[in-house]
């Protein structure tokens, strides 16, 4: 064997789990500092953000480029702290729509696996509906379509909820997959013990079914991530707006657009990064 | 809601603005397709500063936005270059493909791993220089795994396309926009019908494309006789080197 | 055995081979020389590094220090003025083309033909034109036993098939010296006569040297012209399979015999 195991000496191994073989105290993720820690910090940044009550930012430069050469930095510090508000809408249309997503995705899982057809055919059919079209087209929908409908939606709302249905219909596939990945065996061992739904569910599925479904589900924040900009064609906020209305105003577009594509990969990095960590911890409790 | 189906007129300005999505799709997919290839494999170099240089790539193309990415190259760009003539098309096509490489190239990446050690050795073993292993043993049996993922991908990259008409190329979803805006004389259709219609659209060609996939994944499995696993994996320990 | 200048060149011929995993050494300075056309069978415990033996001389696996010589020519090391220096992977294809290797677990390419499993090398490494290629392709098919089953996926054979399969795929390369590497142990009990007899055959003509890591010590006293015992690293002893594998010298070798006839 030349290639070596991941460090399995993670963590400090309270006294309860000392007294357990080898291997199950490890497979506690909920009590795993490494696992917890990033769902902490992620909670109470998405906390903290939600309670920011940042709506709608306007974007102020006193700078002007020096239009002589390519790049400016006085210019570039001068744009960081507005980037900065345009960073911090995005971040919270995140959370916000992640969080609806996390629900959303909920029901359209149970809805599928709903024992009628009636419920679960158009649920999946809606998921799968959503999944294959842009999500570009999905807000001008909730913006532009639904007032013909007498439904009128903020633009952030109306961000917050295009996240929360499009990554719903992908987080109900995490979902399903971790449910459907816990064996057959389980559920038949749950019966034989004469269990509960609810204890089933709570003691014996979730707890198996949660370590797989959580890397996708980081996933996927990461992906709403990415994806929240498209706020831009419903006027929210954001750093594209920021970039254009700022290279719009100057015509000067270098110094804005490169430093939006720094800030969003300085979020978006360190967050793959955790997610694909959390993934191989867990993927090595499974072994 | 009353009708439905719009007048043959408004099909056609769809129409014509599907051909411009396709149009992106196509040149992003080939672009893409190639990345993913030379990054997916150079991911797996023996020399350092190839992988070092493949995972930066990876790692940016995935971190960024494409929206982001798009902005940048059709308005960024051609600023800086000073292009008189910019066409984005090429340029929306350039930056969705971008994209698409660095997911492309972690799928080829990992397909590549997935293909059992032995027959690499086995490939050695019959003196195949590293490039006719790739070609002939390594990536058809890669296939596979490569092309679900790669199907997904490509219809991400499908609803990936409705962003260039933010930049003003006229694709299916500038056409929506277009048909939405109320003119003179024309009898105005409501914009939930006229989203609906868009959104099927796209959702039939995704379905197309998961079609096309779903059939070279047949073909693929039918060239190795059966579908059951074919060859006992070879143990990890055993193919390690320590010895029968 | 220091071979003097009127002995023939060795077709394989080992000095001072090591080969370590981590803490585990497999090969300690291993000197193994074997005569062209000549039948040498390597047994010894599990994780004893006999396939590793085999493994260093197919470059699966580099050795850490030592030299490896197929035919005269140094595998690993290629002329540099006086000296000898690292050989830079032409070198390696060329001297490695001379030897063939078959594998415990067959390594046929799942998504070919046994025919074209066969015929690959020919046409991608030797240049064979396609016609030229799917004759000879035949042939060795035939030989095995298996023309009939030319246009089978892997996926169709049986084990034993597979791996008659996979000795043909080698044959085709024209090796001069055949490595086998525990090709019957993935073998159901009733498949592995037809497997050893298509190693019996080739072992008749003579011409193709061949080395052999197994646990049939039947067929090792049937067509080994010498049993090496292999035991941490280094050759415990070695001899013609009658002498070896009835009157060993060492204990070891003894309870290890002991053992795998027990089976």
């Amino acid at each position: 064997m030349s290639d070596t195991l991941q460090d399995p000496t993670d963590g400090t191994v309270d006294a309860d789990d000392a007294a357990l073989p080898p291997g199950v105290g490890e497979s506690r993720w909920w009590r795993r500092p490494d696992v917890m820690m990033p769902l902490t910090i992620v909670t109470i940044l998405g906390v903290a953000l939600a309670m920011t009550g940042v709506e709608q930012v306007h974007f102020r430069v006193d700078v002007s480029p020096d239009g002589s050469t390519v790049w400016d930095w006085t210019f570039f510090w001068a744009l960081v702290p507005e980037m900065l508000k345009g960073l911090l809408v995005l971040a919270r249309a995140t959370v916000f729509g992640f969080a609806v997503a996390l629900v959303v995705g909920l029901v359209l899982a149970l809805g599928r696996r709903s024992k009628h057809r009636v419920v679960s055919w158009p649920t999946a059919g809606f998921v799968e509906f959503v999944r294959s079209t842009p999500l570009l087209v999905q807000l001008y929908f909730l913006f532009y379509a639904l007032p013909d409908a007498g439904i009128r939606l903020g633009r952030m709302q109306a961000l917050v909820i295009g996240l929360g249905i499009h990554y719903g219909a992908y987080c109900s596939e995490a979902y399903r997959a971790g449910i459907n990945s816990v064996p057959e065996g389980q559920w038949e061992a749950a019966t034989a013990m004469n269990l509960g739904p609810t204890t089933t569910w709570t003691r014996v599925i979730l707890p198996q079914a949660i370590p797989n479904v959580l890397p996708a589900l980081g996933n996927f924040l990461v992906a709403a991530f990415k994806d929240a900009p498209l706020g831009y064609a419903i006027t929210v906020t954001e750093v594209l707006f920021f970039a254009t209305t700022i290279s719009g105003r100057l015509f000067r577009p270098q110094e804005p657009f490169i430093l939006i594509g720094i800030g969003f990969l300085l979020v978006s990095l360190p967050a793959a990064w955790l997610v694909r960590r959390l993934e191989a911890r867990l993927a090595y409790d499974r072994i | 809601m009353g009708e439905l189906i719009l007048s043959p007129l408004r099909y056609e300005r769809l129409l014509e603005g599907l051909s411009v999505t396709l149009q992106v799709l196509g040149l992003a997919f080939a672009l893409g397709i190639v990345l993913s290839l030379v990054f997916g494999v150079a991911r797996l170099s023996e020399r350092r500063w190839v992988r070092g240089i493949a995972l930066v790539y990876v790692e940016f193309s995935r971190g960024i936005s494409s929206i982001i990415l798009l902005f940048f190259m059709a308005i960024a760009i051609p600023i800086l270059l000073g292009l008189e003539q910019r066409s984005l098309l090429v340029l929306g096509g350039v930056a969705l493909g971008l994209n698409m490489g660095g997911y492309g190239a972690e799928i080829i990446r990992g397909a590549i791993l997935s293909v059992p050690k032995g027959q690499t050795e086995a490939s050695i073993s019959l003196n195949l220089t590293d490039a006719q292993r790739l070609r002939y043993v390594i990536l058809p049996q890669a296939m596979r795994v490569i092309l679900p993922p790669m199907g997904n991908l490509t219809i991400e990259i499908l609803k990936g396309t409705a962003l260039v008409s933010l930049v003003g190329l006229a694709d299916l979803t500038l056409a929506l926009r277009k048909l939405d805006v109320p003119q003179p004389g024309v009898e105005r259709v409501p914009t939930m019908v006229l989203f609906a219609n868009v959104l099927v659209i796209y959702f039939v060609v995704a379905q197309v494309i998961n079609g096309l996939f779903r059939l070279a994944e047949r073909r693929t499995e039918r060239s190795y006789g059966t579908r059951a696993p074919i060859e006992p994996v070879p143990d990890g320990v055993e193919t390690a080197g320590a010895g029968g | 055995m220091p071979t003097t200048a009127s002995e023939p060149i060795p077709a394989v011929r080992m000095r001072k081979v090591s080969k370590a995993f981590g803490d585990n050494v497999v090969l300690n300075e291993l000197d193994l020389d074997v005569a062209p056309g000549e039948r040498v069978v390597i047994i010894g415990p599990s994780g004893s590094g006999k396939t590793t033996i085999l493994r260093v001389c197919m470059t699966l696996e580099r050795p850490d220090a030592g030299t490896i010589d197929i035919n005269g020519e140094s595998l690993y090391h290629e002329p540099d003025g006086d000296g000898l220096k690292p050989a830079r992977e032409k070198h390696i294809r060329q001297v490695r083309s001379r030897v063939g290797m078959v594998f415990q677990h067959f390594n046929l390419f799942p998504h070919m033909s046994a025919l074209e499993n066969v015929a690959l090398a020919p046409i991608k490494v030797h240049g064979m034109p396609k016609d030229e290629a799917y004759e000879l392709g035949r042939q060795l098919l035939d030989k095995v036993g298996l023309r009939a089953h030319a246009n089978h996926a892997p996926g169709q054979l049986s084990g034993g098939q597979k791996q008659r399969v996979a000795i043909a795929r080698s044959l085709a390369t024209d090796p001069d010296v055949m490595l086998f590497d525990e090709v019957t142990s993935a073998l159901d009990p009733e498949l592995v006569g037809e497997v050893l007899g298509v190693l019996r055959d080739i072992a008749e003509e003579g011409t193709t040297t061949m080395m052999l890591v197994t646990h049939e010590m039947g067929f090792a006293k049937e067509v080994a012209d010498r049993v090496v015992m292999f035991d941490h690293g280094r050759i415990l002893e070695e001899g013609p399979p009658d002498q070896l594998l009835h009157e060993p010298a060492h204990d070891r070798t003894r309870s290890f015999l002991r053992a795998v006839l027990a089976h």
